[in-house]
């Protein structure tokens, strides 16, 4: 164990120091990356076009004049909204924050870590929710009827879709046997399956009726398409969004984005062994005895991981129409939640009987 | 009907009143949504004032004009071979179409009709506006459901059709190409055998979005059963078009009617719907542009050597008379009623455009749905603005 990237024993302001840069790293490269990757490349491939192709090589710049440009803009606040503009203002902010909130308790190796939270998945759930505050704060200050309608319908959904996605988790803890990330990570690497621990016990393969209700909740959660009815732009112009220009709708969208890639994040630590590879494969046996480089490949591994589950999210995001809201509702009490609920039953009886 | 016992009626009066005051208690006043001018999902400036409950449509109204440009009154102060170029622009994205019943109805007037080379032609013409027109329409009902990809393949292959007009006519959306007594011009060379492998790439296009649109549940679960036109209403509110024909009625004019184009000539299939659904209109339309690459294919072995204009005088003098012409445009049915008094332009043109009339039952249909549904039914409905306002 090395404690330099734990950074116990360094000043206190350097800590402070490496954690913040840390947490800008760790929300702002995922969210840059899976802009550029999937939204501009992948979208433009699967559309027959090419995509930006003048900044930079191949248009990977991009991003930066896209920065840039919103920047400069003036930043609006409508007539309407002008004796809460205060309110109007702090929106995007709230919903970006709970966003870096919740990477927080996001293992990213052995000891790179920001926070050791006995109940880190608790609390990951927990602070998700903040967005919702921002984004029905920013639909109702809009002065807007788009956008109340928009802000309106991210409550609900998301109220709706919270509930799929903490009963999902349950199985996992359950099997796990603990609610702290670090420790289901380690859980699943040093776990086996029938005695052969060539792989470990990834979740993905017991709970993978928890996986696919968890995936498809962070895609509500996220309002991306086949549920992104609070933004839907061809009926509500972008609902809660209508009104915010320049760097404020900047920060919706890197939230957006950002937040895809930490839920990401968090589904392969739950599913998919997270950080790790299969311990047995170094002979390592708890995660004391794992060596210090997995603290560099660590993230790296995360990194591929998390980028495999949003292209998925995206790929659904690119080619499935929009649901209605009533229906949405429908789909999560009546099919997602009953089925969590039996999956719950069975992974704890299984628990019991094994 | 059952009867009820004095008592129970009693009760059930005494119930209802206790709703109502309860209702009063509660209501809370309704919302107006005004969905356009200016909404990504009118495509143009329609507006459609819609008062809400909650996200219900309680009452809603289409309010058009906001795009009037006049083009009846127009027609008046212009000769007769000048009116296409107006009349093209009515319904832009099939704009031969349009060009089509005006000249007919001038001929008719004239007593002149076009060669039977013509004739193909002006038919293979109006067949690829039809294509150009629904395909896009196929992509873009997409984009209304929030399915951004299939919009793009439209546009993709609908360049494929309006390269093919641009060939023969040398304008991509505005042909003006239809001449009294024939056309312009000829076919340029290899445009039939290019016009065969276009063809071809349609077909595939539709299965390509039949693959990709009409067979997602979440498409069939956004659109089956919304928006329901019966047999009767539809016809009495004056569609026409393919959200006549999605509501079970079997009326086509390009088979019905007897007018000097190549339609007879031809063997296609009129396609109807018992549904008269969102969904059946727009599957309607996806099997219409197929049917549509069936009859240019067959025009286009068929199509005889002559020449594409008739003997016309220099300068064109319609005869004083009234003539009425209409046919089957990508949107619906489209007529013009030509009043001349012997000059050289059109004393009243009186354009019957399908758009209008069929949006006319946007106030019937909207009663009771959810917003989302409206942007369903609007885009299922097909119109386009200019062909509302003219």
């Amino acid at each position: 164990m090395n404690a330099v990237l734990l950074a116990s024993d360094l000043p206190y302001w350097l800590q402070s120091i490496f954690r913040v840069v840390g947490g800008l790293v760790a929300v702002l490269l995922p969210a840059g990356t899976v802009v550029y990757l999937f939204l501009f490349k992948m979208l433009s491939f699967m559309q027959s076009r090419l995509g930006p192709m003048e900044a930079g090589p191949y248009g990977s710049f991009q991003l930066f004049a896209e920065v840039g440009k919103w920047l400069q803009k003036e930043d609006i606040v409508p007539a309407n909204a002008q004796p809460e503009a205060r309110i109007f203002k702090m929106a995007p902010l709230i919903v970006l924050a709970s966003t870096f909130l919740l990477v927080v308790v996001v293992p990213f190796g052995p000891d790179a870590l920001f926070t050791d939270f006995e109940t880190g998945i608790f609390y990951a759930l927990a602070v998700s929710s903040i967005s919702v505050l921002g984004i029905l704060i920013a639909g109702w200050a809009s002065a807007n009827k788009y956008s109340l309608l928009g802000g309106l319908r991210a409550a609900g959904q998301l109220v709706a879709y919270e509930l799929p996605m903490v009963l999902a988790v349950v199985g996992v803890v359950i099997q796990a046997g603990t609610m702290n990330l670090q420790q289901i990570v380690v859980a699943q690497n040093t776990g086996s399956m029938f005695g052969w621990d060539g792989i470990g016990n990834p979740y993905v393969l017991t709970q993978f009726v928890a996986f696919i209700i968890f995936m498809i909740s962070v895609q509500a959660e996220l309002s991306q398409t086949p549920f992104d009815m609070p933004i839907a732009e061809s009926e509500l112009v972008s609902g809660y969004m209508t009104e915010y220009s320049g760097f404020r709708f900047l920060i919706f969208f890197i939230g957006e984005f950002a937040t895809a890639g930490v839920f990401a994040m968090i589904a392969s630590i739950l599913f998919l062994g997270g950080w790790g590879v299969p311990f047995a494969w170094f002979g390592w046996t708890t995660i004391d005895s794992v060596d210090n480089w997995m603290n560099f490949a660590g993230p790296l591994i995360l990194f591929a991981k998390m980028m495999a589950l949003v292209f998925f999210i995206m790929w659904i995001r690119f080619s499935s129409p929009r649901l209605r809201e009533d229906q949405l509702q429908r789909f999560a009490w009546k099919v997602l939640i009953p089925i969590s609920l039996v999956n719950i039953m069975l992974t704890a009886v299984l628990k019991v009987a094994f | 009907m059952t009867m009820l016992g004095d008592r129970q009626q009693l009760a059930y009066i005494a119930s209802q009143a206790a709703d109502a005051r309860v209702n009063v208690e509660l209501e809370t006043e309704g919302m107006t949504l005004n969905i356009g001018p200016q909404h990504p999902a009118t495509h143009g400036t329609l507006r459609i004032i819609a008062r809400l409950d909650g996200e219900q449509v309680v009452w809603a109204e289409p309010s058009a004009g906001y795009m009037h440009r006049g083009y009846e009154k127009l027609t008046e102060v212009r000769t007769f071979p000048q009116v296409t170029a107006l009349v093209n622009r009515i319904d832009w994205l099939g704009s031969f179409a349009n060009e089509v019943p005006f000249i007919l109805a001038a001929e008719k007037l004239m007593g002149v009709e076009a060669p039977s080379r013509a004739q193909h032609i002006r038919t293979i013409l109006f067949e690829l506006s039809r294509i150009a027109n629904v395909s896009l329409f196929l992509g873009d009902l997409g984009v209304q459901l929030g399915a951004i990809t299939p919009v793009f393949f439209a546009f993709r292959d609908r360049e494929y059709v309006l390269n093919l007009i641009e060939g023969a006519t040398g304008g991509r959306f505005h042909p003006n190409f239809d001449r009294i007594g024939g056309l312009k011009d000829d076919l340029p060379a290899g445009f039939i055998d290019e016009t065969r492998v276009v063809m071809k790439k349609l077909r595939t296009f539709c299965d390509q979005i039949e693959d990709l649109l009409f067979g997602n549940e979440i498409f069939q679960s956004r659109t089956r059963g919304i928006g329901v036109i019966p047999k009767d209403v539809a016809l009495s509110y004056g569609l026409s078009g393919a959200n006549l024909r999605a509501s079970g009625v079997d009326w086509d004019l390009r088979r019905d009617q007897d007018i000097p184009m190549a339609w007879n000539k031809t063997d296609f299939k009129v396609i109807t719907h018992p549904d008269g659904d969102s969904f059946a209109r727009c599957w309607v339309r996806l099997q219409e542009v197929r049917e549509s690459t069936k009859i240019v294919d067959q025009l286009l072995d068929t199509i005889p050597a002559g020449p594409v204009m008739a003997k016309v005088p220099k300068i064109i003098k319609v005869p004083e008379g009234e003539a009425w012409v209409s046919t089957e445009n990508p949107l619906g049915e489209m007529g013009y009623y030509v009043v001349s008094q012997g000059d050289q332009g059109p004393f009243r043109v009186k354009i019957r455009s399908a758009s209008f009339n069929n949006i006319s039952i946007v106030p019937w249909l909207l009663k009771g749905v959810y917003v989302p549904d409206i942007i369903t039914i609007l885009a299922s409905l097909y119109f386009i603005l200019g062909d509302i306002d003219r």
